[in-house]
Order: structure tokens, then C-alpha cells, then sequence
């Protein structure tokens, strides 16, 4: 895999083969799927942004998505989950339509900034996603250096690893 | 998932506080967030120069936590929800 994002005079350039964008396609798709599990509570709070949980989410990745506002303050986190989950959530279904759409252009995508910062925090997401699952801890990256190519994790750390490429090269031109 | 200390030792006078705004936020280390990008959002969501984003960063990745801004309990839940959008793990804190 080759493609990533460059500067250019109009801004950042996306420029990624069909294969990585169907990888990422389908990554968003299984984030969007997890995000589904998050409970939506009553639709007239929702609207205000207020949701009626106040307990963080048992599955890992979503724990990790959703962090706790308060540590050793149950009540305060638990309210401020109240006032922040749902519009955490919508933010990243926004975040997630913006980047499935710049992947379904054709070509090179110029990225305004709105949509860099987009791209920014979903491969984040991805990348806090598949880290969570492979149980990933400090310098453990050894851990997955003699993994055998069936293992399922093998195909999880690689494609972790080229999202960190990407994301950290489209910092790096969002520097400058 | 991460190596910070879970303790809830006093924060370092040496850090971003003001005496009298009695509410931080925290930003704690995880093994996953790029350094590159910690340091990104901080220049982004507190406006930082890169060389203070940069040695804030470097104090999360150091020392566990960082104390990244403090100032009304609003304040602060507002950075905190900021930060967690960008992925970030951040938590309220009152200084005591």
C-alpha cells in the first residue's frame, strides 16, 4: 500500500489505490456498526444531546471511544456522560459520512479543513479501535513481530501500521 | 491499557495551574495515540505554540498525565468533551 495524503497549493491532496480505500470502507463501515451498540435512550432528551446512560460502554473499544470525564467520581462521570455521549457519538457519524464520501471521489481528493480534521479523527478512531482489540500496551510492538501470516492478528497489526503511517503523515502535512 | 499510574497523587506545581481556578484538565498517556498527532491537538484545541504542545505532550508521555489547562469545572468539561472527539483520553479534575 502506497497512497496517502500530500500538500499541495490547494491544500491537502488524498490520494490513496482502490484496495486501500475499500479497506478503509470497510473498517468505517465496522466502526459505524459498534457505534450502532451504543444505547440512544429517550429521542426527545437525544435531541437536546442528552442521553439517559451514565455508565461506560462494556465493550472495550467503545470504553476506549467514550472515555470516562471524571476518574474516582462515578456520579460526576456518570452525568457528565449524560450531557456528552451522544453528541461524542454524532460527531463521529459526522466525522465518518465526511470521510466516506471523500473516499467515494474519484482521483485525488483535496481536502478542505474541515474535512483534514475529519480524516484526522476517524483514522484515529480506526487506529484506537484496532489497538484496543489487539490489546495493544506500551513498546509491545515485538509482540506481533513473529506472528505467523494466518494468524488473524497478523492482518490486524498491518493494516494497524499503515493506518499510523497515514495518520501521522497527514499531520505532518497539515504542519507543513 | 496503559502504563499510567492510577494513583491520585497531587498534580505538580510545576504544571499549567492557576491558583485560582480550582478545575483542570487532565490528559493521560495511552499506548496507542501518535505523538505527532497529541501534538497536533493541543496546538489545535488550546491554540499552543508547537513547541508547547510538544513538551506538554512529551509530559503525558514521560510522566503518565499531564495537567494541559485549568480554569472553571465548564470549562473544563468542555475541553475534555473537545479532546475525547479527537480521541484523546482527558479527564475533569478539581485541584486539591
Amino acid at each position: 500500500m502506497s497512497g496517502g495524503f500530500r500538500r499541495s497549493p490547494a491544500g491537502v491532496r488524498m490520494s490513496l489505490d482502490r484496495a486501500e480505500k475499500a479497506v478503509l470502507a470497510n473498517l468505517i463501515g465496522q466502526l459505524r456498526q459498534l457505534l450502532g451498540e451504543l444505547p440512544k435512550g429517550d429521542p426527545g432528551l437525544a435531541e437536546l444531546g442528552i442521553s439517559e446512560n451514565t455508565e461506560a460502554p462494556a465493550d472495550p473499544v467503545l470504553a476506549r471511544l467514550f472515555p470516562d470525564g471524571y476518574r474516582e467520581d462515578g456520579a460526576a462521570s456518570g452525568e457528565f456522560r449524560r450531557y456528552t455521549e451522544a453528541s461524542l457519538r454524532e460527531g463521529k457519524e459526522r466525522d465518518s459520512d465526511l470521510v466516506l464520501r471523500s473516499l467515494g471521489e474519484g482521483g485525488e481528493v483535496t481536502l478542505d479543513p474541515e474535512r483534514a480534521q475529519a480524516w484526522l479523527r476517524v483514522l484515529n478512531d480506526l487506529r484506537l479501535a484496532l489497538g484496543t482489540r489487539l490489546e495493544l500496551g506500551e513498546d509491545d510492538h515485538d509482540r506481533f513481530r513473529d506472528l505467523d501470516r494466518d494468524d488473524p492478528e497478523y492482518a490486524m497489526i498491518v493494516t494497524y501500521d499503515w493506518l499510523t503511517q497515514l495518520q501521522d503523515g497527514l499531520v505532518h502535512c497539515l504542519w507543513g | 491499557m496503559t502504563s499510567a499510574p492510577m494513583t491520585a497523587e497531587r498534580v505538580g506545581a510545576d504544571e499549567e495551574t492557576r491558583p485560582d481556578l480550582p478545575w483542570l484538565t487532565i490528559v493521560w498517556n495511552d499506548p496507542i495515540n501518535l505523538m505527532s498527532y497529541v501534538t497536533y491537538v493541543f496546538q489545535t484545541v488550546f491554540g499552543f505554540a508547537r513547541e508547547k504542545a510538544e513538551k506538554l505532550m512529551l509530559d503525558v508521555h514521560h510522566k503518565g498525565r499531564a495537567v494541559v489547562d485549568s480554569g472553571t469545572r465548564e470549562e473544563m468539561e468542555r475541553n475534555v468533551e473537545v479532546l475525547h472527539s479527537y480521541g484523546l483520553w482527558a479527564t475533569v479534575k478539581r485541584d486539591d
